[in-house]
């Protein structure tokens, strides 16, 4: 037998190794942080992987991949999967002929992000499994059997990492085969896959069976693993809050729950049951601990000031001592602003001078809220600076509408912007608006990924390109205009205040690439031409 | 910038020999500090590559993301024989390296009270350096003496990690590093 290769490796990496050994056919995703470098390393290793516009259409293109009986990762943000809820929620009644494996990566403590939802709660609702790894090793074996439970159960699977396991490097033995992957094939079951009523009752109730044989298989599974200790105290975790509470508490006694949905409520029981204390540790929200009481079984769960941010080792010691007194404040460090020579300071600056009412996005422009800026007025989710900028626009008094301008990014405004431009041009206000799209070639906070609006794909090769002042003139946008707000400020200024003066709906383009992706950008520029 | 080109006191207090009382006290706990552009991530990536070489449980956690934006950014490394959670507790590094001067302040809570070490980046002479931006592995090579790693490991892992065209230059940093040490040891 081969020797398997140890390696060192973020829980990201362990994915894209993964999937390459099991055979995934095709990997879809958008760049979010702490998601991202699945499928750049995915790709990187030999894997085919792309980027989509945002993370439904890519759930949506990994589902067809599946009904072709082939195998797919769909990789995404926790907030990411809020976007892809729609097929999410449907693809679980007509399930999948092939591996669909969704990879939801939550940030608790919001190193990146704008909430610190728990994505366990999708698992539930939407009726799927759920896998959580406690560190890349886990990522990587865990992901294999995402694919065994999709293919047996003929079910999307949801494996579900957080930041500190997308991006902790831990010690990995890979597996010295790959998997040979089902060759792909289209068999028809109109009754499976098309979602009117009189199916989607049937296969609600196949759903559900389902689970129920998952829930039965997952109580002797091997997974949910027990650390024989001492009685006085037991200890259920799940996740990086495993890690931290084996630390935290060496001599007790620990289930470690991997499946987190559907949970292996009779091994809880006996667990429960075999020890004098029992303690669920758990990040973020009281998943495990709700759904393990609602059954009857008795545990302690954690005060709820530790329902915010991270867990760590000196959190699940307090967590266990039962210490609810003030934790001390974490240190402060310098917080990351605008590079100098970012070409979107210009466009901040003036929004500034001007006294604008900004509606703002995701990205790294979203820093144009802090101070010299402090440019931006709202920052809800992808897209929303349009819609929301719409909104005030209606209802706020004249003098006030007339200063709303709405701020996206080139990527964000592929990801969701398009459907508020349209909703701009369908329903403009009295007072008209105004749209920037500060378009610097890039996705460039997740770490310059490329998107439509590039021309470029996931590996930097040239494709089509969706230009974005093209797409506004064929909606009819009337003014249009693109600048580069380092050669022509005085130009990007003129037309705001006009556009600002005026009654009419107005787009312009600030297009001026990313200081930090230039160089690479240049470079793929030269690459394509010869 | 302009404070790591002073030379203010030495900073570097000597290392401490740690009894094992317990299993997880076999792991050694490093935590880098700068600021985003630096090169702590990468120093960080090096020292695991380094420790994973020798055959020792190595975890390596940090942050990704807005950080990059100049913000501050810590990066902790874990390895033993056994290491759990991959986050180094408040005041239980061994090791604190701090490649900003600015950032020692912000860092040091992180750092054991009695017996951590504490590098910061005055210890090097930058205009020694060939390039600025290795400064990162020359901090690399005055943590190397406190560290029962192999010469031959840390060069591999120096070598893995860094583009070939800087391989030299790297190297004769982490010796700076090591030499600028010892002279303070």
């Amino acid at each position: 037998m081969v020797s398997s290769e140890r390696m060192l490796l973020s829980g990201n990496e362990a994915v894209a190794h993964a999937a390459l050994d099991a055979g995934i056919a095709l990997g879809a995703g958008y760049p979010g942080t702490p998601s991202t470098e699945i499928l750049e390393t995915f790709s990187e290793i030999g894997g085919r992987a792309q980027w989509s516009p945002n993370e439904k259409v890519a759930l949506e293109v990994c589902i067809g991949v599946a009904y072709g009986r082939s195998r797919a990762l769909a990789t995404m943000k926790h907030v990411g999967l809020n976007v892809a809820a729609d097929p999410l929620f449907t693809a679980a009644y007509s399930g999948v002929d092939g591996a669909l494996v969704i990879v939801t990566a939550d940030d608790p403590g919001m190193a990146s992000s704008q909430n610190e939802q728990d994505n366990r709660h999708y698992a539930r609702a939407a009726g799927l499994p759920m896998l959580e790894p406690s560190d890349s090793q886990e990522a990587y074996d865990f992901f294999f059997k995402a694919v065994e439970i999709s293919e047996r159960w003929k079910l999307p699977v949801l494996l579900r990492m957080t930041t500190r396991i997308c991006h902790s490097l831990t010690v990995v033995h890979r597996r010295p085969d790959a998997e040979e992957a089902p060759a792909a094939d289209y068999q028809r079951d109109i009754k499976g896959r098309v979602m009117i009523p009189a199916y989607a009752r049937g296969a609600h109730v196949r759903l559900r069976e389902k689970l129920s044989e998952i829930a039965d298989w997952n109580e002797k599974s091997g997974l949910n693993q027990v650390v024989e200790g001492e009685k006085s105290l037991g200890i259920i975790a799940d996740g990086v809050a495993y890690a931290h509470a084996r630390e935290a508490a060496p001599d007790a006694s620990f289930l470690k729950i991997s499946m987190v949905h559907p949970l292996p409520i009779e091994a809880i029981r006996r667990f429960a049951e075999s020890v004098q204390r029992c303690v669920v540790i758990e990040e973020g929200d009281p998943y495990l601990l709700e759904r393990i009481r609602a059954e009857g079984v008795t545990v302690e769960g954690k005060p709820d000031m530790y329902r915010f941010g991270e867990l760590n080792v000196a959190r699940v010691r307090r967590i266990l001592a039962g210490d609810t007194s003030p934790e001390p404040a974490p240190a402060r460090g310098k917080p990351p602003q605008l590079c100098q020579g970012c070409p979107h300071r210009t466009a901040f600056e003036i929004l500034r001078d001007l006294g604008c009412i900004g509606t703002g996005d995701i990205g790294c422009y979203t820093l144009g809220v802090l101070p010299p800026f402090e440019a931006m007025d709202t920052c809800v989710c992808m897209g929303a600076s349009i819609g929301v900028g719409l909104g005030l626009r209606h209802v706020l008094p004249e003098e006030q509408a007339r200063k709303v301008v709405s701020i996206i990014g080139d990527s964000t405004f592929v990801h969701s912007g398009i459907t508020g431009l349209v909703e701009m041009i369908y329903n403009p206000p009295p007072t008209g608006h105004v749209i920037l799209i500060l378009d610097n070639g890039t996705t460039a906070m997740t770490g310059m990924q490329e998107h439509p609006g590039t021309g470029r794909k996931l590996d930097h090769q040239p494709t089509s390109q969706v230009v974005f002042e093209d797409l506004a003139r064929s909606l009819g946008v009337p003014n249009v205009h693109v600048v580069d707000p380092m050669k022509q400020a005085d130009e990007l200024r003129k037309h705001l205040s006009e556009a600002l003066e005026s009654n009419e709906l107005t787009v312009i383009v600030v297009r001026r690439p990313c200081v930090l992706a230039a160089g690479k950008i240049r470079q793929y520029a030269q690459a394509a031409e010869q | 910038m302009e404070a790591m080109n002073r030379r203010p006191e030495p900073t570097v207090e000597s290392p401490v020999v740690r009894t094992s009382q317990m299993s997880e006290r076999s792991v050694t706990n490093v935590v880098f500090a700068g600021l985003g552009g630096q090169g702590v991530l990468k120093a960080s990536d090096i020292l695991s590559d380094a420790a994973f070489r020798c055959g020792l449980d190595v975890k390596k956690s940090e942050l990704h993301g807005m950080s990059q934006r100049g913000g501050s950014v810590t990066s902790d490394v874990r390895f033993g024989d056994s290491v759990a959670s991959p986050m180094v507790p408040i005041a239980e590094a061994d090791y604190l390296v701090v490649l900003s001067v600015s950032e020692v302040d912000f860092a040091r809570p992180l750092l054991k009270e009695n017996g951590g070490v504490l590098l910061t980046a005055d210890l090097i002479n930058e205009s020694r350096l060939a390039n600025r931006r290795s400064l990162n592995v020359a901090m690399l090579g005055a943590l190397s003496t406190f560290l029962d790693i192999p010469e031959e490991q840390w060069h591999r892992a120096i070598r893995a990690n860094l583009p070939e065209k800087v391989h030299e230059a790297n190297i004769e940093a982490f010796n700076i590093g090591r030499e600028a040490r010892s002279r303070q040891a």
